[in-house]
């Protein structure tokens, strides 16, 4: 009945995801193995060697799916001919621009759901007024909406962010609704008989007990805070910088160079298990002390 | 009171704590409208402990929220420390057991009591002081850094009693504190609310479905009756105190309880016994008192 030590929570679930990583590259090898293209290595004794995998299957030939270690290859090579900067330092480059966008998408989201919500636990005019229209700006495709968007807020930050933002506010506001509306009604009550002002109700009894909600939507909104950064930024005349370009630019020169963009993907990836392990860790923060089950 | 111990002397006299008033309340629903009490009076003088009692329906819980100031009446009034039950609430005179204990799982059990000092916004020294001591009244002191998950639900439901005295309330209202406890962890938390009820000059209305523990307990018992809401009589209960195991297995404790399950079931005045017919009288009298 102890609370879980985030400490050890930490190493156990980083060891689950190197394991993980480990058996993804082994499969993935594998199956190229067995269908994949021909290729050349140096045996033991210093001589050149074709290896000849049994089968032919498309999906795992070189340019579906390139060897592991191309992608780790080209990470160290010049990101184009003549230039000095390797493909791993662009990258990193590009997802420090696009997860600053994304970062800005998401805290503004964030609140404008924290503040969506507030309003609505205490309204529920407001909620009824509103909310229809919230749910559906979300069935408006995100790709539809970009380019709107820039035409009225320009290429620039300003834009890309609000598309972050138009991700990550819905979740948040869902979530954080339902989680200040989980209170027991007899809580309610008993923060009442002892006098509580609605705005005391809300900090010491609403806002604790929605933190587990809030969490996960969170979470949610850390991955959709970058999918809507690259979406922005991979708007017609869009950025000229960060992920999103980088994996429109990749995308075009796939057939010459198939590992760059699997390589933008991989960073694209890592970014977004950036912005959850960062939530991760404020939630375990957060709900130190809480039964297990709340922390999740 | 027959006891003459100087901390009930001034028990169950004086001005009523609270006085309810010809008060009636109806809900209205889709099926139609529904009049969970009808024409209640009631009085209750300072250290009394009060037990309503009466089969589901009978309104004795809604008769709990209205003297609270948790719903409003449709008819009638309601005076608490002679003032309105609103101002009453605003004065944070009450104190407040539901029957789950309503802890906050985020708070540890010292922060659980604290939790009305510092919506009442008590300074931090005079919080720990009091937190200090109403854990020591509960007898919960080793377990102040406890989250409440960690304890057993009879542990739960006595911080949450601490909880509801520490701002050390004139009244305290407990709505079937003990109705989902076993009955053996419920014969000890009566034991222990009688010693706490006796340490504190509070004021106790107690809503039960058990005949046995509104005996235990009470100095007064409310015998209601549903649809609507009535008052069928009011038993008083004159066992000395302090009452302890024993006094469970007195012959006139059973009196008392045949006597209350009579008039639950619609008997009384025929096969009670005359002691306990006259100690009863009506609520409406008290209030006049």
């Amino acid at each position: 009945m102890q609370p879980r030590s985030p400490f050890r929570a930490i190493v156990r679930g980083t060891l689950l995801a190197l394991l993980f990583v480990a058996v993804l590259v082994a499969v993935w090898e594998g199956a190229k193995a067995l269908g994949g293209d021909p290729w050349r290595f140096k045996d033991a004794a210093g001589n050149e060697t074709v290896y000849r995998p049994p089968f032919a299957w498309p999906i795992v030939s070189d340019l579906s799916l390139p060897h592991v270690w191309k992608i780790w290859d080209a990470l160290a090579a010049p990101v184009q001919r003549q230039q000095a900067q390797s493909l791993a330092g662009f990258l990193v480059g590009a997802a420090v621009y696009t997860g600053r966008e994304a970062a800005l998408g998401f805290l503004f989201g964030g609140l404008l759901g924290l503040a969506l919500a507030a309003g609505f636990v205490h309204s529920k005019l407001a909620e009824r007024a509103f909310m229809p229209y919230i749910v559906a700006s979300q069935t408006i495709p995100i790709l539809a909406l970009a380019p709107l968007i820039a035409f009225a807020f320009g290429n620039g930050l300003v834009g890309i962010v609000i598309v972050a933002s138009y991700l990550t506010f819905f979740p948040v506001t869902i979530a954080q609704l339902r989680g200040l509306t989980s209170p027991d009604p007899r809580a309610v009550e008993l923060m009442r008989s002892c006098a509580a002002s609605r705005w005391t109700i809300f900090w010491k009894l609403r806002m604790p007990a929605s933190l587990p909600y809030l969490f996960a939507a969170l979470k949610v909104a850390a991955t959709a805070s970058i999918v809507g950064a690259i979406v922005g930024e991979g708007n017609p005349g869009g950025s000229q910088f960060g992920l999103g370009r980088a994996i429109l630019n990749f995308n075009e020169q796939y057939a010459s160079g198939p590992e760059k963009l699997w390589a933008a993907i991989l960073a694209a990836g890592l970014l977004g298990l950036t912005f959850f392990l960062a939530v991760r860790l404020m939630e375990l923060f957060a709900l130190r002390g809480r039964p297990q089950a709340a922390v999740g | 009171m027959t006891d003459a111990r100087s901390a009930l002397a001034t028990r169950g006299s004086g001005a009523p704590v609270v006085v309810v008033k010809g008060v009636s309340k109806t809900f209205e629903s889709s099926g139609g409208r529904t009049t969970a009490l009808e024409n209640i009076d009631i009085a209750v003088a300072p250290g009394e402990f009060v037990s309503l009692i009466g089969p589901s329906g009978c309104g004795k819980s809604t008769l709990l929220r209205l003297i609270g100031d948790l719903t409003a009446p449709s008819a009638g009034s309601i005076t608490v420390n002679g003032k309105p039950a609103r101002q009453a609430r605003q004065d944070r005179d009450y104190g407040i057991v539901f029957q789950a204990p309503v802890l906050f799982d985020w708070r540890t059990v010292q922060a659980n009591v604290a939790l009305p000092l510092e919506v009442k916004g008590l300074a931090r020294s005079e919080r720990e002081d009091r937190v200090k001591a109403t854990l020591d009244l509960v007898e919960l002191s080793d377990f102040a850094r406890h989250y409440p998950y960690q304890l057993s639900g009879g542990m739960q439901q006595r911080v949450s009693i601490a909880r509801a005295l520490a701002l050390r309330p004139s009244i305290l209202l407990m709505d079937e504190p003990f109705g989902a406890l076993d009955e053996m962890t419920r014969e000890r938390m009566n034991s222990e609310v009688q010693r706490i009820w006796e340490q504190t000059s509070t004021t106790v209305v107690f809503v039960t479905h058990s005949i046995p523990e509104a005996v235990f307990l009470s100095s007064k018992v409310v015998v209601m009756s549903p649809r609507p809401g009535r008052i069928v009589r009011v038993i008083d209960i004159d066992l000395p105190r302090p009452r302890t195991d024993d006094t469970r297995e007195t012959a006139r404790y059973f009196e008392l309880i045949t006597a209350v399950r009579e008039t639950l079931r619609g008997r009384a005045g025929r096969e009670t016994p005359g002691d306990v017919a006259s100690a009863e009288r009506t609520l409406a009298e008290g209030a006049v008192g």
